[in-house]
């Protein structure tokens, strides 16, 4: 990015800038410069404007959304975040297709809050999650892009005086063919987005034929400032006359803060400003983190247990074994509550010979998000009494509420900024106790100053909410060859629940997702949940239920092929006949791994290997995946994965095969390292080295081949991992000779 | 804790002047006190290497290198990363590949690289996956070795 001028940073340094817009283009388009600067800027024109405005349709208000420079720059506000999984060069190729503006032109930023930007249609108005932002709001985003070409063609016809029928676009100009004259949008820009917006039905979208970037492996338009490190999270940023803060949480949530036994040490350590008791635990404040980070870490605090419960939050027990309880989970017989059935399982059981019916129970474990950014929040009172708040999140609206009420100010009184992801997988959503802001606001108010409120990667493990846990009890009868009958009933508490309350009479959909909704042609099923409340708090994690369910379902699939005397992938393709698209991605990835062979066999580096199979079908999309292992040195290596994914329509080929590659990444971390394990209350791993992450030596070479059916567009963020773990485990078994039937396989050494 | 006034530091052919705690790891004052943040803390632990820099042209870990300890030597960070000219050649590279995702540990990650073609021009595979141990929670790994793999091939005769 260029430097920015004398007279633009003037500009910028001014208190009360009369044009926002502009200002806020400098900022983001000054890179390094104002990266690292966070200028108070007050309330962002667009969204006073917004605010006062005539109400409108969510995702139809073009000014809200689109600024455009004299040169030719576009600044659009995204209502999703982006945190690596394209999302922004998605918008930009959205609404650049239907606005005919090059997508390369964009610079794309997280939206503020309000209601303009709640897009997602049948969805919860605005959050990035569940793999819904591109399909929640296609074809709001296109009409958008086409609302303002249509402003832009009408100031284009106002300025010239021609009927706007003579006009057509070309990327990022307006043209009169017959004056051959042409406006560019960076010049029409300020009166197209001051005329009033049609009414969206007036205009029509793109023949799909047409298409010049979407279903384009397009560059993304992030790419660059994050390779020299220009690009700005919330842990970069920067207020004026700020300080650090660092916390030391409570062991066990559940304890409050009694005495401090060295408070005047700790107060006089180097650096040191102040000792703050807040929310879950003691604050230490300073010009600086790292001393702040010090002398929390020396801090003697007397934890005793709270006398009262906060909302949502559990107390953590202190003799919590996370293994205990899993086998615990693993012992229960409770028959559980049905989630999915189909005919009449116990018909089947009843008349089965005990030699045809198989059982097994499968375990899952609990996972960290380990996102690579630690959490943080920027917290600054105004004068005026406003709070002006910076935070990683997913949910910018949602998290709003939740700080008005603690802060006890209005929302229209908060401005809150939603930088860009260093990672999230489900971590920025509104987790009780889980999240920096409530501390830092506290701390802004104690200390009258702004506070950037770090925590340290120790202090993230010991709060990150976990994804949940499982011991599921699986039964089939095999009977010709074929699974006749098939119970599952899982053990354990879906995120759904552990989040927003367990209802007694419904089962979460998220616990049993990757159980239920199987294509598998059984006549008789039972998918059922054994409801057991975990002591622990609980979390969305990349692909939820289905990151640990597929790894169950697909394994114990192997196994009744196995009982059958049929080839895993001749079962599959046999139950999957009567379904054309399963069965032609099942067909897609094993022609992209050279044909099925299941092994064992003799690599030419001399390694015996195996390959295993499995499928999944979460968040609207189908995947399939074989991967191919070897035993060295009593662990797994993964040599490599085929994965075929159908998403039925798609956007961005390149930002698909990079997610599915990403997803894959974390499916094997989770099948092959990860596992939170507590004793005594607390976690055992506090950072990476005990808590270890896929390294880049394991990771194997991966083929993504991409399926377009032209079916209804599903999610691309998330159903690359369900497959993993089960491909990856059905042939450790195979080449065992043994069933594997837990995660993660670091547990074991292999002979 | 002894207070280290009006240390010395030579960052990217600047010195700096800063006053800090003797054992503040060189990651802090670089991103706190000088607002060099394009180097990025991860765990603290040089378990993850989101906080790589150049330390006389060796990867350094600086999340765990005391300050001191680089007084006297010339420290690069991502800042200035296309001011070398390997340092330019890996991130043309890394966007050629479309390397980033989330873009957190990508600082690092391109600091790794410049380290190791610096001192090795034309590695090896064994090579790369020796020296590069910085972690992805995102899985860049496939695209990084892309990238890696086009600059350790020998250009032309000069290898
Ligand atoms: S922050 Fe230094 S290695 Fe992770
Ligand atoms: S790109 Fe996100 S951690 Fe590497």
């Amino acid at each position: 990015m260029k430097p920015l001028t004398e007279h633009e940073l003037a500009e910028l340094a001014q208190e009360t800038p009369i044009n926002v817009s502009r200002r806020n283009f400098l900022l983001s388009s000054a890179g390094v410069a104002a990266g690292a600067l966070v200028l108070s800027v007050g309330i962002p024109l667009r969204q006073a404007r917004a605010a006062a405005a005539t109400k409108m349709a969510p995702g139809t208000r073009v000014p809200a959304f689109l600024q455009i420079t004299p040169d030719n720059r576009i600044i659009l506000q995204s209502p999703f975040v982006e945190g690596g999984q394209g999302i922004f060069t998605a918008m930009a190729q959205i609404v650049g297709e239907e606005l005919d503006a090059e997508p390369a032109r964009f610079i794309v930023e997280n939206a503020p809050t309000g209601a303009d930007y709640q897009v997602m249609v049948g969805g919860p108005g605005r959050m990035t999650g569940g793999s819904m932002s591109v399909r929640t709001s296609y074809q709001t985003m296109r009409k958008l892009g086409a609302l303002a070409r249509q402003l832009m063609l009408q100031a284009a016809a106002n300025q010239w005086q021609v009927p706007l029928s003579e006009l057509i676009t070309e990327p990022g100009i307006v043209l009169h063919k017959t004056s051959n004259r042409t406006l560019s949008y960076g010049e029409l820009a300020s009166k197209a987005l001051d005329l009033p917006v049609p009414d969206p039905d007036s205009v029509s979208l793109k023949d799909p034929q047409a298409f010049r970037w979407i279903g384009k492996g397009i560059d993304r338009v992030d790419v660059y400032e994050k390779s020299v490190g220009k690009a700005n999270y919330t842990i970069d940023l920067k207020v004026d006359g700020m300080l650090h803060a660092a916390v030391q949480h409570a062991p066990r949530l559940g304890l409050v803060a009694g005495d401090i036994l060295n408070l005047k040490q700790v107060q006089a350590m180097p650096g040191v400003h102040s000792v703050h008791k807040v929310t879950g635990a003691v604050a230490v404040v300073a010009p600086h983190w790292w001393d702040a980070k010090r002398a929390a870490e020396a801090l003697q605090v007397d934890w005793q247990a709270a006398t009262s419960q906060r909302q949502g939050v559990r107390s953590m027990p202190a003799d919590f074994s996370s293994e205990a309880f899993s086998e615990m989970l693993a012992n229960r017989t409770e028959a559980g509550k049905d989630a999915e059935t189909a005919g009449d399982i116990s018909k089947v059981f009843s008349a089965a010979t005990p030699e045809s019916i198989i059982s097994a129970t499968y375990q899952t474990q609990y996972v960290h998000h380990a996102q690579l950014e630690p959490p943080s929040t920027i917290a600054q009172f105004h004068d005026d009494g406003r709070l002006e708040i910076w935070l990683p999140n997913q949910a910018p609206d949602m998290f709003l509420r939740d700080i008005a009420k603690r802060a006890g100010i209005a929302e229209d009184q908060i401005i809150l900024h939603s930088p860009i992801l260093g990672g999230f997988f489900g971590r920025h959503f509104l987790y009780p106790d889980a999240n920096p802001y409530p501390q830092a606001i506290e701390l802004a108010k104690a200390t009258g100053k702004p506070i950037k409120l770090i925590w340290s990667r120790e202090e993230e493990f010991l709060r990150d909410p976990l994804r949940p846990m499982a011991a599921v009890r699986m039964k089939a009868a095999i009977e010709n060859g074929v699974p006749t009958a098939l119970e599952v009933i899982s053990a354990c508490e879906g995120p759904g629940e552990a989040i927003s309350g367990h209802d007694p009479d419904n089962v979460d959909g998220m616990a049993v997702e990757g159980l239920t909704g199987k294509s598998y042609q059984i006549a008789n099923v039972r998918i059922a949940q054994d409801y057991v409340e975990n002591p622990t708090m609980l979390a969305y994690w990349r692909s939820v239920g289905n990151s640990m369910n597929d790894f169950v379902y697909e394994c114990f699939f192997d196994e009744m092929a196995d009982k059958a005397g049929a080839d895993p992938y001749e079962l599959r393709k046999a139950l999957l006949k009567d379904n054309p698209r399963l069965s032609h991605l099942l067909e897609t990835v094993v022609k992209s791994a050279g044909g099925w062979k299941r092994g064992p066999f003799t690599a030419a580096d001399g390694s015996k290997r195996a390959r295993g199979i499995a499928m999944a079908s979460p968040f609207g999309s189908h995947t399939a995946t074989i991967a191919e292992v070897s035993i060295e040195q009593g662990q797994v290596k993964v040599h490599e994965i085929w994965e075929a994914i159908d998403p039925g329509t798609i956007v961005n080929p390149a930002i698909i095969e990079a997610q599915v590659k990403s997803a894959v990444a974390l499916g094997l971390s989770q099948v092959l390292l990860e596992e939170v394990i507590y004793q005594q209350g607390e976690p055992l791993a506090r950072n990476y080295d005990m808590y270890p992450i896929l390294p880049p030596h394991m990771m194997p070479k991966v083929h993504v081949s991409i399926v377009e059916s032209g079916e209804k567009m599903g999610g691309i963020g998330e159903p690359g991992l369900p497959p993993v773990p089960p491909a990856v485990v059905n042939a450790v078994s195979h080449l065992l000779g043994r069933r594997i039937r837990r995660m993660p396989l670091s547990r074991e050494t292999f002979a | 804790m002894e207070l280290w006034n009006d240390m010395k530091l030579q960052i990217n052919q600047q010195t700096y002047d800063v006053d800090v705690a003797e054992d503040t790891p060189l990651l802090w004052v670089i991103r706190d006190n000088l607002g060099l943040t394009g180097t990025k803390y991860g765990c603290g632990l040089a378990q993850c290497g989101a906080c790589s820099v150049l330390v006389d042209g060796e990867v350094v870990r600086s999340c765990v290198m005391p300050a001191v300890s680089a007084v006297g030597k010339q420290i690069t960070t991502i800042e200035a990363i296309e001011q070398d000219d390997v340092g330019k050649r890996v991130v043309q590279a890394w966007v050629n590949h479309q390397v980033p995702q989330c873009g957190y540990c990508q600082s690092g990650q391109v600091m790794a690289a410049t380290a190791l073609l610096k001192a090795t021009p034309n590695p090896s595979r064994d090579e790369i996956t020796a020296a590069i141990s910085n972690l992805c929670r995102c899985g860049t790994y496939n695209a990084i070795d892309a990238a890696i793999d086009e600059l350790a091939k020998p250009v032309g005769g000069n290898a």
